[in-house]
């Protein structure tokens, strides 16, 4: 246990260099070492999950392991807590079902190698943003992510995938050039990098402008990376233009962890603003105004991922405002609304790529009858619709009750009503997916109507065992379950800068 | 003072990357913008009459204390700069790319995704 979390970046870090050294012209062996990596992360976060000890009534984790040998503040600390451990659940869980999609849907792109190098190395960026202590490191894994991520973007070399990704890149510059102005902010006014320490210098001292200033930057550059709706411009061209179990990373979990994790991270834990209204308003604005333009957005599209790309604006929104009520059930609905769109997110990014495969087209208007044609793919969409529609009894549903309830427990009915009109927009617009792709009558040619159109084995698997997590995760708000994964999570966040510290052992 | 001059030159390269419509006044723009960033960092740890941060001989440490410049500023920048080249790198051969599809470096025409 002592060294252990050292792999979630090691690991991926290590492959992915390797890959492009030995296995250019062996991409079939890239794919073995890929799907045994991310079952190795994935397991390894679940038996995290298991390794706290209880403490009032939930489950305690917190580990810190400094780096190298050197003790904080002098060097690099990894530390783990519930909302970090809860996160790796989240991201492990995601790249495994995506990393074993691509082992059938990368056959018809060149250079798989690459690809498989640079989702290890997205992978590691995001692990590292999840463990680290230090706010020069979260900089410098925020940077990894993107980078691969703005690759990945472009991986198919066509006219819309570059421009895509020039958007997305010089967005995603700009996010990280305000970023780290704020880290080096938060350097000149508390004197270290650490977390833990800024948190306590800042406790001691209070706030003031110019750390106010860095948290203004801090707020921009995440919700930059996290598409929240003044800055969600380059989110429907990148996310869509990428190959599917790309967009199914981008949305499931890349723009959660860059952006939302790392938002709530720094400002609960190191700036303290848990009590803030200020701040607790800002999130709930941002995050209402989301839920409802998203979605509102989304109604028009015809195009099937650029519908769904717009949707994850949309229930980001519903995340940040959860959070922003402040309130232990609002901060805990969200985070597990966070973890269900996650899953049902990538479930219909990953069914919408078997469809490009089969159809060739990613019109609604050109498809139509696939319930038919493609079974395996039209009964897990059909789950990940009323998922993310918020139907019982899928884990969507049992989220956004929880977000409704938590917004008229915290006297904000207004928010309450939001998140309802939200849901049933987000019904409508899944409706006409499931009306155009699925059902009525078929736009296809003949010869596709006779031929097989189902995806391959590993693409199947992948997909039910995701349509399998949309259901068995309602089962998150059974006591125990929660208290293991979803109660500490939320708890870490609300007890801020002092729980944070308590849990490094500095105080 | 001096921070403000750094402040304007983040500015400008934002000026460029919002307001100009060619793909490499875009880059340039962002390559102004960061180098703004490196600046400030470099700036953090400058030091009128500052010296190296080793232990001299005969040294006293108080006089030490005073005067060497911090070090770790210096080190992340170099972090920081070896980070936006090889993001300048990358949006450089996504340009190049562009315009072997399109043509043009204006992206006025360079605009299928809509909607």
């Amino acid at each position: 246990m002592t060294n252990l979390p050292v792999l979630f970046v090691a690991l991926p870090l290590a492959m992915g260099f390797l890959y492009i050294l030995l296995l250019k012209q062996r991409p079939y062996v890239a794919e073995i070492v890929s799907v045994a990596v991310t079952l190795v992360l994935l397991l390894l976060a679940l038996s995290l999950a298991g390794a706290g000890t209880f403490q009032d009534g939930y489950l305690v984790t917190s580990f810190n392991l400094p780096v190298g040998g050197w003790d904080i503040p002098l060097g690099i600390n990894i530390f783990l807590d519930g909302l970090t451990v809860f996160m790796l659940i989240v991201v492990n869980l995601v790249s495994f079902a995506v990393i074993l999609y691509s082992v059938n849907y990368l056959q018809r792109y060149t250079s798989r190698t690459y690809f498989y190098s640079l989702i290890l190395f997205m992978l590691a960026g995001m692990n590292g943003m999840l463990i680290t202590g230090d706010l020069f490191n979260l900089f410098v894994f925020l940077e990894l992510a993107s980078v691969s991520s703005y690759i990945l973007v472009s991986f198919g070399v066509e006219a819309e995938e570059l421009e895509a990704a020039f958007k997305y890149l010089v967005m995603g510059a700009i996010a990280s050039a305000l970023i780290l102005l704020a880290v080096i902010l938060v350097y000149l006014v508390t004197g270290t990098l650490n977390m833990a320490y800024a948190a306590q210098f800042i406790q001691e001292q209070g706030m003031n402008r110019a750390l106010y200033f860095a948290f203004a930057l801090f707020m921009m550059g995440f919700s930059l990376k996290a598409a929240l709706i003044p800055f969600h411009a380059w989110l429907p061209d990148a996310h869509p233009s990428a190959p599917a179990p790309i967009s199914a990373m981008l949305s499931g979990v890349v723009i959660k962890v860059l952006g939302v994790y790392a938002m709530l991270r720094v400002g609960f834990n190191v700036f303290d603003l848990g009590a803030d209204p200020v701040f607790l308003n800002l999130l709930l604005v941002i995050g209402g105004i989301s839920m409802i333009i998203g979605v509102l957005l989304a109604l028009y599209q015809w195009d099937i991922k650029r519908l769904f790309a717009y949707h994850s604006i949309s229930q980001m929104g519903y995340v940040i405002m959860a959070v922003g009520l402040g309130t232990s059930l609002g901060i805990a609905a969200g985070l597990f609304h966070l973890f269900n769109h996650a899953i049902f997110k990538s479930l219909l990014f990953l069914n919408s790529g078997a469809i490009e495969a089969a159809t060739g087209t990613r019109s609604l208007k050109k498809m139509g009858g696939l319930a038919k044609l493609m079974p395996v793919t039209g009964v897990t969409s059909m789950v990940g619709s009323l998922s993310i529609s918020g139907v019982p009894p899928f884990n969507g549903f049992w989220s956004k009750v929880l977000i409704i309830f938590a917004a008229v427990l915290a006297g904000r009915p207004v928010y309450a009503l939001l998140a309802v009109i939200g849901s049933i927009l987000t019904l409508a617009s899944f409706m006409k997916v499931q009306r155009y792709a699925f059902w009525g009558k078929s736009h296809l040619s003949e010869k596709k109507q006779n031929s097989n159109l189902e995806a391959p084995l590993f693409m199947k698997v992948s997909m039910l065992f995701l349509a399998i997590f949309c259901i068995f995760l309602s089962f998150l708000i059974v006591p125990v379950l929660r208290e293991m994964i979803l109660t500490p999570a939320g708890e870490d966040l609300i007890r801020g800068a002092s729980g944070y510290l308590a849990r490094v052992g500095i105080l | 003072m001096i921070y403000g001059l750094c402040l304007i030159l983040f500015l400008v390269g934002f000026y460029g990357i919002v307001v100009k419509r060619n793909l490499i006044k875009i880059i340039m723009g962002l390559i102004i913008m960061e180098y703004a960033v490196h600046l400030f960092i470099v700036l953090v740890s400058y030091q009128r009459g500052g010296i190296v941060p080793i232990l001299q001989e005969g040294q006293s440490i108080s006089e030490f204390v005073q005067l060497a410049v911090d070090p770790l500023p210096q080190v992340l920048v170099l972090t920081a700069i070896i980070i936006n080249f090889g993001i300048t790198a990358l949006v450089v051969a996504i340009a190049i790319r562009l315009y072997e599809k399109y043509g043009t470096f204006d992206i006025n025409e360079i605009r299928r995704l809509r909607g």
